[in-house]
């Protein structure tokens, strides 16, 4: 019996799955403590964001929309991690991806999915560039991609910033672009939604209306389609065998005979353009335009920690990503409902990942309790 | 001859246990060292000598069983509570400070101190000078640990535990990093050692070395005890075959030998170390079918540099390889393992040789991933990787038989299997096996050394690089010797004077 639960319990440690759950508990352990530090009830809070996530099927939808973009901001880390690369740049090449995507839909009049193929295609291919520039420059010259993407996710945060003061792109003084046209949007139903048939039928049925009411869009299938995609490519593809040989052991990959500076330039394009897919979805289905931004918006630094979260895994992005769009949704309901504070929600997501980034930190307390219980 | 005194136990180890949660590191061992003897362990590696000993130098706690110390039972809780018992530790790895004179070294940590704080570095030095003289040490107590050779930073380290009042040393694989002739001095030593009435206990898996300076032997097996034996009454063989279990061959078997025509050339190469200093410096070289080459050198005289040049990995600065006179010198190490076929079992198994995450199979396609059939149009055809892996695992004795098990969960020797299975596969032009054998145990180095001559034998060519002089001679048809990044002399391996080669490889001309 005793052996049975030592066999499981180890099973469970040394699985990176296990070690996510424990971490999210602990997290979610740390929220509550805080809140009650800070006067606040855990168990009301926690059932405040329980509701405000699941209560309605329009919060729900919120949530799916919120997390669309993380989903896919975390491929892109998750995938450029896997050669060993860290792209703290998705947040850059998601900036690029949205410019390309808006101007694509504002300046060019097409059919729908042409429309829609080009300024999602545009936007992977600037962003990939932005991207790829940083494994250049590492391959190149040896300059960590950390230093040279957080100097590429300023410029193009400024450049953003640049190109909406442009009168062509955007009407004098908004700090906004002109929305895209109808025809680049990824929007569902966005027509009929309007139409009096779908006004009556979003006012009769309840759980559908209320789906339809919110900005519901096909970015989740893309989304999805993309974890399919990484992990296609990262286990079915000489490419993605090349890869991960590069990221697990970057010598041994050399004397093997790959190139491991074009693996490098290879993955930091694949992955930037990832992230510029994030950008396009978020601007052709959620903003439809872009705007001024006093800060970066930090899709792009979540999506590290979607990465984290999910083992760094295509799947393990997709769950990990809704998680966060979860959290960060219902969490946001404990502000009207209670006066509570919002950090409550950072801190836990903070916790998680410390816990989940540190494995090993994990493992070595329990060895040492482990120890000491014997002794 | 032997300074033994049977009347005083000076060590007793008894049903030692050592664990390491549940994984059993010494399982029962009892080690009995007398005043003025030589005590060998002997054992595989990883059969749990170095754990022994650490039990008795107080770096782990035994998990069960007792020790005594000249009669008296005693609890060793760390390092300091063994040297105030008199016993001595040299760790393979030595623990000096480089830019610390001997003398400095040696006080570290227990300085004596004249009035208010002030070091005696004088009276230090005066005891350190006589300790080295005692003992024929041969220590200037001024030098300082960066000018002096590494048997003498040895020596060093010996002369610590002395001048801390140690009655017995411990000395862990002390030969692994030494030349013969270093080797012979430090036999020297523990003679003197014992003649003064110390006792030694000695971890080598080198067997004549026992045969030379141990009086006792104590095999342990993966953990167990087998036996404690009187030195001069067993064989090499013996000691081998109760070490693995199993009758061991050493004679490596070789048939005569085919030599046939010229095929790699090397001409006054010279190579750069990260440094930027030429660690390969005008090296010449000539490698021919059918002969194994042996490249004898104690380590850092431009083996690795050399290795790394002719595998593509390093930029050649000055001079040319030619393989079969075409010129292949900066070829990038995919051209020479797939145009050239020069493959290579690299020194560091687990940093360039495999990949530690990636199973068996992944591992084994490391270097041919891209070509049919294991790859169609991009995309890697699982089912043939897995099939051919099968087979490596089969043909090459790869243990577990199982392609889908990590390349970390293999034993050292099976991990080298992985790599001899991929490197010799494809039938290589030219084998370069850079410390092929490195922490092995004896059935894996038998291993090995096969698959060299097998190679040889059909026709190959093999350039085996080796620390270990004993590999060199056993298994190679020639013999040349590395010295500050040059070849200071090639002989042939038959009737070859180790004595001769020893000297060549410290810089000495024979
Ligand atoms: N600190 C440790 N924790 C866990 N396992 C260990 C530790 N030290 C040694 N071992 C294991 O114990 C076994 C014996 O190791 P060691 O005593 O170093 O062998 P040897 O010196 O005979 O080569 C090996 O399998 C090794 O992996
Ligand atoms: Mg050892």
């Amino acid at each position: 019996m005793k052996l049975n639960g030592e066999v499981l319990k180890r099973k469970f440690l040394n699985g990176s799955l296990g070690l996510t759950l424990i971490s999210i508990v602990l997290g979610f352990l740390l929220g509550a403590i805080i809140l009650l530090v800070a006067g606040f009830n855990p168990l009301e809070a926690y059932w405040v964001i329980l509701k405000g996530i699941f209560s309605r099927s329009k919060y729900i939808s919120y949530v799916i929309i919120y997390a669309t973009p993380l989903i896919i901001t975390g491929l892109s880390v998750a995938f450029a991690l896997r050669t060993g690369l860290f792209n703290i740049g998705a947040e850059g090449q998601y900036i690029m991806g949205a410019i390309m995507a808006a101007a694509a839909g504002y300046f060019f009049k097409l059919p729908l999915i042409l429309h829609v193929t080009l300024a999602v295609g545009l936007a992977v291919i600037v962003a990939a560039i932005w991207g790829g520039l940083a494994g250049y420059i590492k391959a190149r010259f040896g300059v960590h991609e950390v230093i040279s993407t957080i100097m590429l996710n300023w410029i193009a945060l400024y450049f953003s910033n640049f190109v909406v003061t442009l009168k062509v792109f955007g009407s004098q003084g908004t700090g906004k672009s002109y929305a895209i046209q109808s025809t680049a949007r990824i929007n569902l139903l966005s027509d009929w939604k309007i139409s009096e048939a779908g006004i009556e039928f979003i006012r009769s049925h309840k759980v559908l209306g209320d789906i339809l009411k919110t900005p519901i869009n096909a970015g989740i299938i893309f989304a999805i389609l993309l974890a399919v995609l990484v992990w296609y490519i990262l286990n079915k593809t000489t490419l993605g065998y090349e890869l991960r040989a590069v990221g697990f052991n970057p010598h041994a990959a050399e004397a093997g005979g790959i190139n491991v500076k074009k693996s490098m330039v290879i993955s930091m394009l694949i992955s930037g353009g990832l992230a510029g897919a994030a950008g396009a979805f978020q601007v052709l289905g959620v903003s439809h335009r872009i705007a001024k931004l006093a800060a970066m918006e930090g899709y792009g630094f979540d999506g590290i920690a979607v990465s984290l979260i999910g083992n760094n895994t295509g799947p393990g992005s997709v769950f990990a990503g809704l998680l966060f769009g979860a959290l960060k949704y219902g969490g946001s309901k404990i502000q009207d409902a209670m006066q509570a504070p919002t950090e409550v929600i950072n801190i836990m997501i903070g916790t998680i990942i410390l816990f989940v980034a540190m494995p090993k930190l994990i493992r070595l307390i329990l060895t040492i309790l482990e120890r000491r219980a014997k002794n | 001859m032997t300074a033994i005194d049977f009347s005083q136990k000076i060590v007793e180890m008894i049903d030692v246990v050592k664990k390491f949660g549940d994984f059993v590191a010494n399982d029962r061992i009892n080690l009995t060292v007398h005043k003025g003897e030589v005590h060998s362990l002997l054992g595989e590696n990883g059969a749990g000598k170095t754990t022994l000993v650490n039990c008795l130098y107080g770096l782990y706690r035994p998990t069960q069983g007792r020790i005594r110390i000249k009669g008296q039972e005693v609890e060793i809780s760390d390092p300091n509570a063994a040297i105030q018992l008199g016993i001595g530790m040299v760790h393979q790895h030595f623990m000096l400070v480089d830019t610390f004179t001997v003398t400095q070294n040696i006080i570290l940590g227990r300085e004596t101190t004249k009035m208010m704080g002030v070091l005696d570095i004088a009276r230090a030095e005066k005891k350190v000078a006589e300790i080295s003289e005692r003992y024929g040490l041969a220590i200037n107590p001024r030098d300082k640990i960066q000018d002096i050779s590494v048997g003498s930073q040895q020596r060093v380290e010996i002369l610590k535990a002395l001048y801390r009042g140690a009655e017995i040393l411990i000395l862990d694989e002390p030969t692994a990093v030494l030349t013969p002739q270093e080797i012979q001095e430090l036999v020297m030593i523990i003679r003197n050692l014992t003649q003064e009435g110390k006792s030694i206990i000695i971890i080598t898996h080198k067997l004549h070395e026992i045969k030379q300076v141990a009086d006792y032997c104590t095999i342990i097996r993966r953990g167990k005890f087998i036996d404690t034996v009187e030195v001069d009454k067993v064989t090499e063989q013996e000691l081998a075959s109760m070490m693995v279990g199993r009758e061991v061959s050493f004679a490596v078997e070789k048939k005569a030998q085919q030599k046939g025509e010229q095929i790699l050339a090397i001409q006054d190469l010279v190579v750069k170390d990260n440094r930027g200093i030429a660690a390969v410096n005008g090296l010449n070289l000539t490698l021919h079918k059918g002969e194994i080459l042996g490249i004898a050198g104690v380590d850092g005289n431009g083996q690795s540099e050399l290795v790394e040049a002719l595998t593509g990995l390093r930029k050649v600065a000055g001079g040319s390889i030619t393989l079969r006179g075409k010129e292949i010198t900066g070829s990038k190490p995919k051209e020479v393992i797939n145009r050239w076929n020069i493959r290579t079992i690299p020194e560091d198994r687990q940093k360039r040789g495999l990949v530690m995450e990636f199973d068996v199979a992944e591992n084994l396609i490391l270097e041919t991933y891209h070509d049919t059939p294991f790859s169609v149009r991009g995309m890697l055809n699982r089912d043939k990787i897995y099939a051919y892996a099968d087979h490596c695992t089969q043909v090459y004795d790869i243990r577990p038989t199982n392609p889908y098990l990590t390349a970390k969960s293999l034993s050292g020797g099976n991990q080298q299997k992985v790599i001899i299975a991929r490197e010799v596969s494809n039938d290589p032009e030219v084998l370069i096996a850079s410390q092929p054998t490195r922490g092995l145990d004896v059935g894996a180095i038998e291993y090995v050394h096969t698959a060299l001559v097998n190679q040889r034998d059909r026709g190959k060519a093999v350039l085996l690089i080796s620390f270990e002089l004993d590999e060199v001679m056993n298994v190679s048809d020639r013999i040349a010797v590395i010295f500050e990044g040059k070849i200071v002399g090639i002989v042939d391996a038959i009737g070859v004077d180790e004595n001769e080669i020893g000297l060549m490889m410290a810089g000495g001309t024979p």
